[in-house]
């Protein structure tokens, strides 16, 4: 059964749609990356699978059933926000309200979910600093104990908002390693929205890109080439590539994806 | 001033009721104050309070009870805060403007009131010592209640303060439980406004929790201290307003003040010793 199941899903914002007539399956243990410019639907998508916004039309499975706010067989990590010194928060904190954070009733942390916690910050390998306070952390180390967070509780789905934005290559690489580790070894499908596909090209399995209403999905070398975005675009598109790097440029959104292949 | 402490025992005896509600209210009010400082409602604190002076003086006015008319005042200002203003910069401008309109509201009814003016002046600055006893045991009453509902409500309030996107995700039911803190604060600081006055509300209600935050991270140690904080505060002052012709508030404001700059000073040696360290 596909961990995540859309049937001829449709969503508009403010009058423009966003997309339509989207089928996808992620399986158990795939890596979806979600690729487009700003505006092009790709937060709205998470929030939809995350039930906190209804599809226009079509419908939403998650391993097998209907979408539902709150359904913490999803692991979930945010669009980066730093979180601020001062704040009264330690990583192991962060992981064990992830963990244990919706329960009501006396807030006494049990055995097991400080065991759980324990062996999620081991595995992100963030035990050195994960008794510091949060906002006295770099953000590549807070990005790795949001990772911690969002497997602790070993999801089916695993939702990713650009989790790469502001770290550095290195940081980059480690979080996509752990993100990638996860689904190959506890078969957690995962749904990655990224505007820069390079950090995580040799880890998907399948893009989803979306563009102009439309949308395309398929193998990286099926989806990331010259002609295939240039039907989607409906301008002429160029994609290069070099020492192993995608850099897509043109497109109407165009000096979006200049910056990428820049930066990215 | 004078200092009298020649019959303290009986003067004690006297006020026993009055040092146990500052009590209960010190711990609450600390409490609480966590999560005022992690919401960011420093200001919304102050705004209910006006309003919940009004409701006071209103009651004063009408000869019904005053902390029934404090805590519906709170209520009403809670509520319309808590619905109106989800988002901060929201917030801020609605309490703006609620909080000179609650005052002026209170000062009316305060110039229509025949009665005392002593009782007058205590609403915006304190009178625990003049509250009767009926009065007190729903001081009290009310301050355990809050405390009960906040320790249940914690770990998902918690959740919701500090990581409100993925608390979301993870089925903490945000609207319900924002709703349900307002509440909470809305109570505490009808009680306050009776003990220490609808001014210097915010010396029980974010000091202590304030203080705290500047010693500690931690997510145990910080409601701990803040608790502890607001308990020496309030019930330091009482016992040492006792002895004097001084109202307590000052009393309670300036112990307050004084953990707040003390850990101010202990957070700021301990970060230049890390600097040093590193």
């Amino acid at each position: 059964m596909p961990a995540l199941q859309i049937t001829q899903g449709a969503l508009g914002f403010g009058g423009r749609t966003l997309w339509r007539s989207l089928d996808l399956a992620v399986e158990p243990g795939e890596f979806l990356a979600v690729l487009g410019s700003n505006g092009s639907g790709k937060t709205s998508l998470l929030r939809a699978i995350l039930g906190r916004q209804p599809l226009d039309e079509g419908s939403i499975l998650i391993g097998g059933e209907p979408v539902r706010r709150g359904d913490r067989r999803i692991g979930y990590i945010p669009q980066q926000r730093m979180i601020a010194p001062g704040t009264p928060l330690r990583g192991r904190d962060l992981v064990t309200l992830g963990i244990a954070g919706h329960r009501f009733g006396l807030p006494v942390t049990s055995a097991a979910t400080r065991r759980r916690a324990e062996s999620a910050i081991e595995a992100v390998g963030a035990s050195r600093y994960a008794d510091r306070p949060m906002g006295d952390l770099s953000g590549g180390e807070q990005q790795r104990l949001r990772v911690a967070q969002a497997t602790a509780s070993d999801p089916l789905l695993l939702l990713a908002d650009e989790p790469l934005t502001s770290l550095d290559l290195a940081h980059q690489r480690g979080v996509a390693e752990l993100i990638d580790r996860q689904r190959r070894e506890h078969d957690t499908a995962v749904v990655f929205v990224t505007h820069d596909v390079n950090p995580v090209l040799g880890m998907v399995d399948r893009i989803l890109y979306l563009a102009q209403g439309r949308f395309t999905i398929g193998a990286p070398d099926e989806v990331l080439r010259s002609d295939v975005l240039s039907a989607l675009y409906g301008t002429p598109v160029e994609v290069f590539r070099r020492d192993g790097r995608v850099f897509v440029a043109g497109g109407i959104e165009s000096a979006h994806h200049h910056d990428e292949g820049v930066d990215g | 001033m004078t200092f009298d402490f020649s019959d303290y025992g009986a003067l004690l005896q006297l006020v026993q009721a009055s040092v146990l509600a500052g009590a209960v209210l010190g711990i609450v009010g600390g409490l609480i104050g966590v999560f005022v400082m992690q919401r960011d409602m420093a200001f919304a604190v102050h705004g209910i309070s006006e309003l919940s002076f009004a409701g006071a003086a209103a009651a004063l006015l009408l000869g019904v009870n005053v902390v029934a008319g404090s805590v519906v005042g709170s209520l009403i200002a809670a509520a319309i805060i808590g619905m109106l203003g989800s988002r901060a910069r929201d917030r801020n401008s609605i309490i703006g403007v609620l909080m000179p309109f609650g005052l002026g509201l209170g000062i009316l009814f305060l110039a229509l009131y025949p009665g005392r003016s002593g009782n007058k002046f205590g609403l915006l600055t304190g009178q625990i010592i003049s509250v009767d006893f009926d009065q007190l045991g729903l001081l009290l009453g009310l301050s355990v209640a809050v405390l009960a509902v906040l320790v249940v409500i914690w770990r998902p309030l918690t959740f919701d303060s500090l990581d409100p996107e993925v608390a979301a995700a993870r089925g903490v039911p945000s609207r319900t439980l924002s709703l349900v803190f307002m509440l909470l604060l809305g109570l505490t600081v009808a009680v306050s406004v009776q003990v220490i006055g609808a001014l210097l509300v915010l010396a029980l209600l974010v000091t202590p929790a304030a203080s705290a935050l500047r010693v500690s991270s931690s997510p145990v140690l910080v409601p701990v201290l803040s608790m502890a904080f607001g308990l020496v505060s309030a019930v330091g002052g009482i016992l040492l307003a006792l002895p004097t012709s001084l109202p307590i508030s000052p009393f309670i404001t300036s112990i307050s003040f004084a953990i707040y700059l003390a850990c101010r000073l202990v957070g700021w040696r301990r970060s230049a010793r890390r600097r040093v360290e590193s």
